[in-house]
């Protein structure tokens, strides 16, 4: 884990087989993807060709300027696709291990789960769709599938780099198993679900490279852009080109501008810093995306993060700790305190769930009732069915019962019993507080209440507080009532809150959001959860839940945490601040470089232009070098905050926005009229331009 | 000075007090919601489209909205062509005025069906009567109207949601007529009639002058003659062949009425060749300020209308402050350096720059019964709205003041702009704002609750640099053709500002003219003529394409996150995006023109 911290600049491999890249993507089919570099390479091989052509005398610019000119140009598009070769980078490595997990091995193919011994071996490689396959101890799980039968522990490093082995088993909602993972113990049987070429493995190989990486639409509107300024910029040049003539035909002298200054002018007008980072940009994104262990399955999901207001949140794991805790005993009907406890204790005694043990848990603490053994005592436990929602535990004579307050009430009046005004009030009331009491009762009566309390997870009321300023509305999702959710959306600070969810109320909600204009992203892991998935705008499946949903979400989160939601967003905002902050800091990055080049051109033509040349650059040579080198550098300079991203703040959009015009915007403007002046001392000491 | 800064203020205010009223007006007008003129106009409305076939509550897509447009103003542009060709056979022409060539007929009629007005011709002498009623001022309505009804397509477009439909382009042009323009022109008409604007359709008439003057053989004024008698000399010499003047032919013509409408449909193109300089045009401080608010009328207007209709009052507030600061900025600097003068006119106590009043500052080609403010104040507006009307002579301001009026040309004519035209011109701008603004927020950006993807993207990039690029490729080819130099009135750069403001005027479609540029060439007509189509009609199939993708789209939800499209910072950022754009776009121009001129000149 301690390498994933590396930055892909300071590892020396990376950037050793980046700097091999970069030479790679010289070749103009690569070059064609991007507009903006494809005119920098264009205008390289031209100055290339004028300084040859100025070897033999034809020229209208000193031949070592045209040739200092052309390879800083060439040195411009190494370094955009240094850029890019550098972004890809972590992807390419993290290719590789998962390259090495997805190896051919030989399936244990079977006619059905019923028939187990009739074993045909196979390649995995040709298993089909619908397969039955089954996979033991120690050997890797041939393809995707969904778990038929049995229950396994596996082990998933490959592809999540958790080395802890998950429970994978049949039915329920962590029955996906990915192909390249090894069961560690027992066995499973498991119906193929994808084919060779198109697992999971095999996208997540695709995704990590950036090989299936399109633009996403975000991007496409930005480069409209940023190829309509190039436009304009070409027409500036070649006006100018004309402009000169004219006026130096009207003045009778010879036109003062050569190609080669024209083309140097046209580099550094051109949008190259936005356009040489752009798709390291997104690269890092994504990459970044993948260090948080969550898996896009398309670069607009992630652009889609950003732009998400709603997250629907469920609240067992992200808003409460995954467990209720017993924190009251309240007994009803004149029953003695230390009955109930003890009735309560010995009814969870052998009580697995959480609820149960922390109930026996405070009957120690409270009552300093000490663990008994059950055997002692010749009870017998009763387990939770979902047939009479009750558990308890039967010893001779006696039978103790818990559970929620309509089965208990149930059980009591089955007894003659009666569910008294004061039991009923003492439910309404935890009911209203966010908890959820748990009748007692022995021998049909009813003893008393236990109180159940949610543990809202710390922190998370600042988290949501931190969303409500960026203008994103959490919704808590619960199967809890109406009543008790309302108390813990109160206190964890949610905005709102779904109770008693069921898949098709989360699909309704997640409709009626859209419908209003609301983009919203939601977690899920269960089948049932697969049609609010696939509606919702960013889903992301948890890699522990069922194929479906997986197939339905647009993310996969390796980890199953249910809180990489608020990640996710951070990371897609981060992404299109990036790509703004950059944009805007390269166009103002032109004012500066106007200042340095006009003066410089026309000084033979207007002397007095001379004014304009604020920077007092040395002369007209070495200003129109200084200002191509800068342009060059700034995009080395800049590629560490390509790759890391803006600094991103849970602040309202207005500040955002003035804080980024402040570093981007006027930082551009100030950075490179500092920055060529430097560049212009230091070429005039080091003797490259003469005195002209 | 406290007088002359009152001026400038006032004129202001006038403005802005007139076009609040009027922008609630039009944006009834264009909903067809019951004006206080309903009762009369409805059933001439009716009627029209009856005898038109019009279909009134159609709804056109935006492909059959442009298509409408571009039909209409190509039958126009036709039309306008042969009447111009054949005026010398037509009737209406008691003057007997040739028809124009083939190329100046061209430019003309795309000049007047763009609504640039660009003047290659001059009124008094090469346009009759007939071509002047019912083709030039026929096109002052009705390309006005279209520039208006572009602008109502374009704000249904924001204002609906899952739709196809952006209103008939018929039905648009009719009511802006009827209800606005029409109105408007009675009123400015009668206004600037009763200051002495002429409007009469009898011949000219000839006077008697005050005072003799005399020109040589070739026609020419000679300058500093001595007339006695039947002799004239110059400097104690006798002039052979030289002729005693003693009459002259007054123009006359409807003036009045195509004023009016010139001046409030940002046309520009005067009756008379010097336009509003014009005695008979422009006689008295109060026709000048009447004209001169009618520049700015509508397009001020139309902000309010938009904020109105698209039911975001204070969007349509941003954008008019975003405008406005900018004008106001604009008028600001021509004023200084006009009241400022030249070291040239100061040198030597020339002229006396002590004081801000009518004689003070760089007078020369300004009107004296106008003075520096009204004249700065005015070359600020019609540069400003693409009106392109003049009062004093754009050509013989300081090179910074001269380059204030090209600048706001090149910046697309969003600074109020045209009717109709500036406002949606400045729509584009605005979706390039938050497009970056909403990057730098960190989401996808949105405008007016519809979010902005590629083919907005591309429109709008079309719409706001249709301008550049027309200006940028005119300029650069005029400036290759050896004969544009001969056009000059000057060489050097001012010479080259010239040429530059002629192709900023007709890539702005604003139509006012450096005066000493001489632009009846074959060249000059096509080549201008080019950029006016291309300016005007590139960006209206823009936008028309935005209002259709726009109309079709969900409106998302405002939160928290989302860019406020309202307020400073917003209103900071549109007037960094025009003014960077028209910046980077026109730097080295105005470096090799005004630019260098004014370095020049302080030496």
């Amino acid at each position: 884990m301690e390498t994933k911290k590396k930055t892909a600049l300071s590892d020396p491999k990376m950037v050793t087989r980046a700097v091999r890249d970069s030479f790679i993507k010289l070749n103009p089919k690569v070059q064609a993807k991007n507009p903006v570099m494809l005119l920098v390479y264009i205008s390289a091989i031209m100055t290339s060709i004028l300084f040859v052509v100025s070897l033999f005398g034809i020229k209208d610019a000193p031949s070592g300027f045209t040739l200092a000119i052309a390879v800083i140009l060439w040195f411009t598009v190494i370094f955009a696709n240094f850029a890019e070769a550098i972004a890809e980078g972590r992807g390419k490595a993290q290719a590789d291990s998962l390259r090495a997990a997805k190896k051919d091995v030989q399936a244990n193919k079977i006619p059905s789960p019923s028939q187990k011994e009739k074993i045909t071996k196979i390649l995995s490689a040709s298993l089909k769709k619908g397969d039955y396959v089954i996979v033991r101890a120690g050997e890797q799980i041939p393809a995707d599938g969904e778990v038929v039968e049995g229950a396994a522990s596996v082990d998933e490093s490959a592809i999540t780099g958790e080395s802890a082995p998950v429970i994978r088993e049949s039915g329920g909602d962590r029955s996906a198993v990915t192909g390249g993972t090894t069961v560690i113990s027992d066995w499973l049987v498991i119906q193929v679900t994808s084919e060779a070429g198109e697992s999971f493995l095999d996208k997540m190989i695709a995704m990590v490279e950036g090989a299936a990486r399109k633009k996403t639409p975000n991007e496409i509107a930005l480069q409209i852009f940023l190829v309509a300024l190039s436009i304009i910029f070409i027409l500036v040049t070649v006006s100018l080109y004309a402009y000169s003539l004219f006026s130096a035909r009207q003045a009778g002298i010879v036109n003062p501008t050569s190609v080669t200054s024209l083309v140097a002018l046209l580099v550094c007008l051109a949008p190259t810093t936005i356009g040489a980072l752009l798709s390291a940009i997104g690269i890092a994104g994504m990459s970044r995306l993948n260090q948080a262990n969550v898996l896009a399955m398309s670069g607009r999901a992630i652009e889609a993060a950003g732009d998400v207001d709603i997250l629907m949140l469920d609240k067992t794991g992200t808003i409460t700790l995954g467990n209720r805790q017993a924190c009251e005993f309240i007994p009803v009907d004149g029953t003695d305190m230390g009955e109930l406890a003890d009735a309560a204790q010995l009814s969870s005694l052998a009580d697995e769930t959480p609820e149960g043990r922390s109930i026996v848990v405070l009957a120690k603490e409270e009552f300093g009732l000490r663990g008994r053994n059950m055997s002692d005592l010749h009870m017998t436990f009763i387990p939770f069915t979902a047939a009479t929602r009750m558990s308890g535990a039967d010893f001779p004579g006696n039978e103790i019962r818990k559970g929620a307050a309509d089965a208990i009430r149930a059980y009591a009046k089955d007894g003659g019993y009666p569910y008294s005004r004061e039991c009923e009030e003492t439910v309404t009331r935890i009911s209203n507080q966010g908890g959820t009491p748990l009748l007692v009762a022995k021998n049909h009566k009813i003893l008393g209440v236990i109180h159940l309390k949610d543990i809202i997870k710390q922190g998370v009321q600042e988290k949501f507080a931190d969303l409500r300023k960026i203008g994103i509305k959490t919704i808590m999702i619960t199967g809890d009532n109406p009543l008790t959710a309302a108390a813990i959306a109160a206190e964890a600070g949610v905005d709102d809150f779904l109770a008693e969810a069921t898949p098709e109320g989360k699909l309704a909600m997640i409709r009626d959001f859209q419908s209003k204009g609301h983009l919203v992203a939601m977690t899920g892991d269960g089948t049932n959860d697969a049609p609010a998935l696939a509606q919702a705008d960013v889903a992301v499946a948890m890699n522990s839940g069922t194929q479906a949903a997986k197939e339905a979400g647009n993310m996969v989160d390796l980890d199953s945490s249910p809180t990489k939601l608020i990640d996710i967003v951070r990371i897609g905002k981060q992404l299109l601040m990036t790509r703004g902050s950059l944009t805007t800091f390269s166009i103002a990055n032109d004012v500066a470089k106007y200042f340095a080049i006009i003066p410089a051109l026309f000084l033979g033509l207007y002397p007095q232009l001379s004014a304009l040349n604020i920077m007092n650059l040395h002369n007209a040579q070495s200003a129109i070098l200084s200002a191509i080198i800068y342009n060059a550098l700034i995009i080395i300079a800049l590629i560490p905050l390509a790759l890391k991203g803006v600094k991103y703040r849970e602040v309202s959009a207005g500040r955002l926005l003035s804080r980024n015009l402040l570093i981007y915007g006027l930082g551009g403007i100030i950075a490179p009229f500092v920055c060529i002046k430097l560049i212009d001392m230091i070429i005039v000491a080091l003797g490259f331009v003469g005195n002209i | 000075m406290t007088n002359t800064v009152l001026q400038y203020a006032l004129y202001l205010v006038i403005l802005a007090a007139l076009a609040i009223p009027l922008g609630a007006y039009i944006g009834k007008v264009m909903n067809g919601e019951k004006v206080f003129m309903s009762r009369i106009l409805v059933p001439c409305e009716n009627f029209l489209y009856r005898i038109l076939h019009v279909k009134k509550d159609e709804e056109m897509n935006w492909k059959k909205y442009a298509v409408s447009v571009f039909a209409f103003s190509g039958i126009s542009l036709i039309f306008l062509f042969l009447l111009q060709m054949l005026q010398g056979v037509l009737p209406g022409n008691p003057e007997g005025i040739e028809g124009m060539s083939w190329h100046l007929s061209f430019n003309t009629a795309v000049s007047f069906v763009t609504n640039t007005n660009w003047q290659a011709y001059s009124g008094e002498a090469q346009a009759s009567y007939l071509t002047q009623a019912l083709g030039l001022t026929v096109q002052n309505f009705v390309s006005a109207a279209v520039g208006i009804a572009v602008l109502f397509a374009v704000i249904r477009g924001f204002t609906r949601v899952k739709t196809q439909g952006l209103g008939s382009f018929w039905v648009d042009v009719t009511r802006i007529i009827l209800y606005v323009l029409i109105p408007l022109a009675v009123i400015v008409s009668i206004g600037i009639a009763s200051q002495g604007v002429v409007q009469t359709l009898k011949p000219y008439e000839t006077v008697d002058l005050l005072e003799p003057a005399a020109v040589d053989a070739d026609g020419n004024i000679l300058e500093d003659a001595v007339i006695d008698g039947d002799t004239v000399t110059v400097d104690g010499k006798a002039v052979d062949g030289a002729q005693i003047i003693t009459q002259q032919v007054v123009p006359l013509g409807p003036a009045a009425s195509q004023v009016a409408i010139k001046q409030l449909g940002t046309n520009g193109g005067g009756f008379f060749g010097v336009n509003s300089a014009h005695p008979l045009e422009n006689p008295t401080p109060f026709s000048n300020m009447l004209e001169m608010l009618s520049i700015l009328l509508i397009p001020v207007s139309l902000c309010f209308t938009f904020g109105r209709n698209v039911k975001n009052k204070k969007q349509g507030a941003a954008i008019f402050a975003a405008m406005f600061i900018m004008l106001a900025a604009a008028l600001a600097i021509i004023a200084v350096n006009e009241h400022a003068a030249t070291p040239q006119l100061a040198a030597g106590g020339a002229v006396d720059l002590s004081q801000s009043g009518q004689s003070g500052g760089n007078m020369e080609g300004k009107e004296t019964r106008f003075g520096i403010a009204s004249s700065a104040t005015w070359a600020a507006f019609t540069t400003a709205a693409s009106n392109g009307s003049v009062n004093s002579m754009h050509d013989s301001y300081t090179p910074l003041g001269g380059m204030i009026t090209m600048l706001q040309m090149m910046l697309g004519e969003v600074i109020f702009g045209g009717v109709g035209c500036g406002l949606y011109g400045m729509l584009a701008f605005a979706i390039l704002a938050v497009f970056i603004a909403g990057l730098m927020v960190g989401r996808t950006p949105e405008f007016l609750e519809k979010k902005i993807e590629p083919y907005e993207m591309k429109m709008a990039v079309l719409a706001c640099l249709a301008t550049p690029i027309a200006i940028l490729a005119g300029s650069g080819i005029a400036a290759l053709v050896p004969g544009v130099a001969d056009s000059l009135n000057n060489s050097g750069a001012h010479g080259f500002s010239e040429v530059l403001y002629a192709y900023s005027s007709c890539g702005g479609n604003n139509g006012s003219a450096f005066a000493g540029f001489g632009a009846n060439t074959p060249f000059l007509n096509v080549s201008l003529g080019l950029v006016m189509l291309f300016a005007r009609f590139v960006p209206i199939a823009a936008v028309l394409g935005i209002a259709g993708s726009m109309a079709g789209k969900k409106k998302i939800a405002v939160t928290a996150g989302t860019l406020s499209t309202t307020n400073a910072m917003f209103i900071f950022l549109l007037i960094f995006v025009v003014l960077l754009v028209g910046a980077l776009s026109f730097f080295p121009a105005l470096a090799l023109g005004p630019i260098a001129d004014f370095f020049q000149m302080i030496g």
